[in-house]
């Protein structure tokens, strides 16, 4: 008999865009310019993490009328965003067919304690992370897939930098830890010893990571890639830059061939003015997303 | 020891696991990117991911003309997005991609990601207990006269094969069950040693 909403199904969505460049998209003409770019699936929203920033309030799950709007605009997957805790959101978000779920620190969280039971659910939710203790957190509460927070919205990469490294620095110290020293490792990173075990006997993470938050060009992209991501999300970088189609193909082409550095400096000519970024110190800590969640 | 080399299209989606899938399977394998790192070879698997995103890719850096070439006498393993990509009519889309196959093949065919499923397969050959694992998966509607079935699940034509042309609408590479790898290696030695 056919079994639906298998981990197997949800994290085998994910590897299926590895390699690929998720696109922030507000509405439907968006998406087409997207998936013409080449990006493997786009994530339906109200307003790109950069403008979420600007306007300040409660941001909350897009008005369905957008995410059904892309849904039916586009033949690539479509994602689409969940205020972190938020049940209802969530399977409202299911009910209508969205191929992933972020439960996401751009909008304002509806829970402060607790993440969504995402194992409860058929469809697969990608979580963000910034150290492999969140990571490995998201994974046992059932994520099926993971992204380096980085700081959305910001079009500055060095948050994205740092989580990535940390991450994988993470990763790496338990795959070369002794299994007796695992228990304690756990504690300290907040982990579940579960899931830190199957972390060191496969020698990666078991889910597909990919970077976010702060992703503006395409040799950032190529750096995420360098530095071991999956692939990348890019939010706000692409429909705030001055060209939005062409930056979106640049970046498409130097994610897949992120060693070419003659490739990534014709991809990067003329391509106009990338996003207005925004220097981390000019942030107040209540202003930084990557710091909701738990 | 006669060793085939085996490439697998690196350009987006789940190549890794393919080459993983491989490697059990005594071969050399390399990921292909580029025209040149077609030189050499003696057959290619196209992995699943988006369909779109590949053949854009494909076009950008000369694959397309070049895997068409390369077909005309060496065997092509596609899966999912592969599958897509190898039929020569797709349903409700202009022209087909590579054209490989005499199929006709239906897009996201079992529905959106919350319909993805996993299902024992009868693999005609191959397999009586395969794991087929179906992730927005697409079907195949119509074959040629040249076209073996090798799979269905619920009367939908999941896996074919039409002379050294092998495709899948599921994906072997997301199993510890490499038979049907080995199938596709066993094609391509057929070809290079006798």
């Amino acid at each position: 008999m056919a079994q639906t909403g298998t981990d197997r199904v949800k994290r085998g969505m994910a590897e299926m865009q590895k390699g690929g460049v998720i696109m922030d998209v507000v509405n439907a003409e968006q998406a087409k310019i997207a998936e013409e770019a080449g990006a493997v699936a786009v994530m339906a929203l109200e307003r790109v993490p950069a403008d979420i920033r600007a306007a300040g309030g409660v941001a909350r799950m897009a008005d369905p009328t957008i995410v059904e709007e892309v849904m039916n605009a586009v033949s690539i997957p479509v994602m689409a965003k969940a205020r972190i805790g938020h049940i209802t959101e969530a399977r409202v978000l299911e009910a209508m067919g969205v191929d992933y779920i972020d439960e996401s620190e751009v909008l304002t969280p509806a829970d402060d304690q607790f993440h969504i039971n995402k194992s409860d659910y058929t469809v697969p939710f990608v979580c963000g992370c910034r150290n492999l203790g969140e990571a490995a957190r998201r994974i046992g509460e059932g994520a099926s897939m993971l992204r380096t927070k980085g700081e959305p919205g910001t079009g500055n990469i060095v948050e994205a930098v740092r989580h990535l490294r940390l991450v994988n620095a993470q990763v790496r110290k338990v795959v070369g830890m002794s299994e007796d020293e695992l228990m304690t490792e756990a504690k300290e990173l907040g982990a579940p010893y579960e899931i830190l075990l199957q972390i060191k006997k496969e020698g990666r993470l078991p889910v597909v990571n990919f970077a976010a938050g702060g992703v503006a060009t395409p040799a950032d992209a190529a750096l995420m890639m360098q530095l071991g991501a999956d692939g990348v999300f890019v939010g706000s970088g692409i429909f705030k830059s001055e060209n939005p189609a062409k930056f979106a193909r640049s970046i498409v082409e130097a994610t897949t061939h992120y060693e070419d550095y003659k490739l990534i400096a014709e991809l990067s000519k003329g391509l106009g003015t990338a996003m207005k970024g925004i220097e981390m110190s000019t942030l107040e800590p209540s202003q930084l997303m990557q710091e909701r969640s738990f | 020891m006669m060793t085939v080399k085996i490439g697998v299209l690196g350009l987006q989606g789940a190549f890794r696991e393919h080459a993983k899938a491989l490697e059990a399977t005594d071969t050399e394998i390399s990921i292909v990117k580029r025209v040149h790192e077609l030189d050499g070879l003696d057959g290619l698997v196209i992995p699943g991911g988006e369909s779109t995103t590949m053949r854009r890719l494909m076009d950008k850096y000369e694959l397309f003309e070049a895997i068409k070439d390369f077909a005309k006498d060496k065997p092509v393993f596609g899966t999912c997005a592969g599958l897509i990509l190898m039929a020569k009519k797709i349903d409700g889309q202009k022209g087909p991609h590579l054209g490989l196959m005499d199929i006709n093949v239906k897009r996201n065919a079992f529905g959106r990601q919350v319909d993805s499923f996993e299902a024992e397969l009868h693999i005609k050959g191959v397999a009586d207990n395969f794991a087929g694992v179906f992730i927005r998966a697409p079907y195949i509607t119509e074959v040629g006269e040249e076209v073996e079935v090798l799979a269905t699940y619920d009367n939908k034509i999941v896996a074919a094969q039409q002379g050294h042309f092998l495709t899948a609408a599921f994906h072997p590479e997301l199993t510890d069950d490499n038979r049907f790898h080995q199938h596709f290696v066993e094609m391509v030695k057929g070809r290079v040693f006798v």
